[in-house]
């Protein structure tokens, strides 16, 4: 397991990043005037980082994601994901989007609604469920293929949309507040699995999240965030070790981390109001 | 069900048929004891409602055979030449006697602390059959029983026997009106609405200027161009057919576009985020989104579909088609045939009905609104 870690920081190193921004910002016209989503952005991720961004709402952490799925468009600086426009990224499906709720279409099964990008990929029949089947096990939801989405718990459907994004095996993952509506108990059970899980696939994850302890335990790098406007104020490198459990949060390299996330928020007066 | 109210339900019934044994059953003729056959019905029903007491749970069947018999003894009296049309007080209390009964099958009925779910299933049919035999009973004992001029309103017997004799008329008005008319008609206006609704989904232009001249158009009484449609299309069916088309036409439309358009944000950013072509987007969200809003529409025109169809006919029409013979029937006083082509049209607008409803829980069953 280390020996994959230290080959993957290798090829990250040699290899042009995932995600390059450049004085990337954002302006929304609003009744109240122009607001500033995104303000000078400059930021550059390797393929393999687990990155979080963690911040205040209106920090522009969520514009941030949508930006680089092309949901959202910058209006000024560069925005490069794998050396392309965000747009062509999309066109190439370079990623895969978890949202802040499941979005699991009510119509379909799990089984199904896994399938649903390999349907629109063009994959045949048997590829799709075989790919649905391996990613359902990859988290622990095997067994409730049949099931649709309204019979199961919120937990079990944000599962079943990570599942979703992964099935056509993306490099690139992006996750919006996935675990915002869950229960503490099912987020950090969750936490685990998707540490695990990045372990095993060395995707490459941006990870949108207002929980400190999320933040810390899960990344390999923190950006905190601060609004009015959006923009970076520090850059954490989190260099716990890879294969670590929940009992970490005990550490006092964890709390020291966690700490200097803290006083990053304060800086950005994130506790203002 | 207690067993103090089913005693004093069957003490009210009792009373009520003593009264029937007391007094005159019409101006002409004497009480009821002079009318043996009749007379033993109501004796026995009065037996079996004496037994409903003892046990409360089966009371709806005691309460059942009584009402039925005490139906069959007022049926029985209607033969009488004296009695029929010129019933009195010993009758109208045998009728109410007969009312009374049902009632309480009814309450015994839906009173029953039920588990099995089939037997539940049952009961809920079984409540609604209890209901509409009573009011079919009370219509026939009153009409025949009062005298009612047939003009105004036949007794169900005759419409039904009208019904029976009718039926190779009634089958050519059928297809006529309603498999020609109505059925075409409603797959044209239906599939006219659905497909310019995916025309003009995400066209805003389109979608601001018609829909607002779509409710303006769907206000009209739409019945009124029937005329309209004799004149371009002849005296046929597709004269009918077009008017079913129009009508059916903007419900289709105005639901169509509500529930193409009513994916979520987030469903579309999902659809987005896969580089999903528009037909992909149509196909795999909006068209299975707007799925609940289509059924309604379906079943709302389904009911128009019918009155346009029928309506229409009386503008002009080839000498077939259900609403030709209400019309022409009508003129001719011969109300038994009018209500057997109406009683035709209800049996077979709530067939169709019923079968959108069985396809809607089919297709739909994932909206809350069908999730069991």
């Amino acid at each position: 397991m280390l020996d994959a870690a230290t080959d993957r920081s290798r090829t990250a190193a040699l290899s042009s990043p995932v995600i390059e921004a450049r004085d990337v910002s954002l302006t929304y016209a609003s009744a109240d005037g122009d607001v500033h989503a995104l303000s000078n952005i400059n930021l550059s991720i390797a393929a393999g980082e687990f990155v979080s961004f963690i911040g205040p709402s209106g920090c522009g952490k969520t514009t941030f994601l949508r930006a680089v799925a092309d949901l959202e468009h910058a209006t000024g600086g560069d925005l490069r994901v794998n050396g392309l426009t965000p747009h062509d990224a999309r066109m190439q499906r370079a990623y895969g989007y978890v949202f802040q709720a499941a979005a699991l279409f009510p119509w379909r099964n799990i089984e199904d609604n896994i399938m649903l990008p390999l349907e629109i990929m063009g994959l045949d029949e048997d590829e799709r469920r075989e790919r649905a089947r391996r990613n359902l096990e990859l988290v622990n939801l095997t067994g409730f293929e049949r099931k649709f989405p309204w019979q199961l718990s919120g937990g079990m459907q944000q599962r079943a949309s990570i599942a979703r994004a992964l099935s056509f095996d993306p490099a690139l993952l992006l996750m919006d507040e996935p675990f915002g509506a869950l229960d503490e108990i099912v987020r950090d059970h969750l936490n685990e699995q998707l540490l695990q899980l990045w372990n095993r696939t060395g995707k490459t994850v941006l990870f949108v999240t207002h929980s400190i302890q999320e933040a810390v335990f899960l990344s390999s790098r923190i950006i905190v965030m601060s609004p009015r406007p959006g923009r970076i104020i520090d850059d954490i490198a989190c260099d716990l070790p890879r294969d670590r459990g929940l009992d970490i949060r005990e550490t006092p390299e964890f709390i020291a981390l966690a700490q200097r996330v803290r006083s990053g928020l304060r800086a950005g007066h994130a506790y203002d109001e | 069900m207690t067993r103090r109210s089913l005693i004093s339900i069957a003490l009210v019934a009792l009373a009520l048929i003593a009264t029937a044994f007391l007094m005159r059953l019409s101006p002409m003729a004497e009480g009821l004891s002079r009318q043996t056959d009749p007379a033993l019905l109501c004796l026995t029903a009065m037996a079996l409602l004496l037994t409903a007491p003892w046990r409360p749970r089966f009371a709806a069947v005691p309460t059942f055979a009584a009402s039925a018999l005490l139906t069959g003894a007022a049926l029985l009296l209607l033969r009488d030449a004296d009695i029929s049309g010129a019933a009195g007080a010993g009758f109208w209390a045998l009728v109410g006697a007969a009312l009374v009964c049902a009632g309480a099958t009814m309450t015994a009925l839906s009173d029953l602390a039920l588990t099995d779910p089939r037997a539940r299933k049952l009961r809920d049919i079984a409540i609604p059959a209890v209901f509409g035999l009573m009011l079919v009973m009370l219509a026939e004992l009153v009409i025949r029983g009062a005298g009612v001029p047939s003009v105004l309103l036949p007794a169900p017997s005759s419409v039904a026997w009208r019904f029976v004799h009718a039926l190779p008329m009634l089958f050519e008005d059928l297809v006529q009106t309603f498999v020609k008319g109505v059925v075409i008609g409603f797959v044209i206006g239906n599939a006219a609405g659905f497909g310019a609704a995916l025309l003009v989904q995400d066209r805003p232009f389109f979608r601001r200027g018609l829909l607002p001249m779509a409710g303006f158009i769907s206000s009209l009484p739409i019945v009124g161009i029937a005329p309209i449609m004799v004149m371009w299309f002849g005296f046929d069916w597709p004269s009918k057919a077009a008017v079913v088309a129009i009508i059916t036409f903007f419900p289709m439309f105005t639901n169509a576009v509500a529930g193409l358009s009513g994916a979520s944000r987030i469903d579309m950013d999902l659809m987005h985020s896969y580089a999903a072509s528009p037909s992909q987007r149509l196909a795999k969200l909006h068209i299975p989104a707007a799925l609940p809003f289509v059924f309604n529409a379906l079943k709302i025109n389904s009911t128009l579909a019918f009155i346009g169809a029928i309506v229409a006919e009386f503008f002009g029409t080839p000498v077939v088609g259900m609403g030709f013979r209400i019309s022409i029937e009508a003129a001719r006083m011969s109300m038994d045939v009018v209500w057997a082509e109406i009683l035709l049209a209800a049996l077979v607008g709530t067939a169709s009905y019923g079968c959108l409803v069985l396809l809607e829980r089919k297709l739909t069953f994932w909206h809350a609104s069908q999730r069991v």
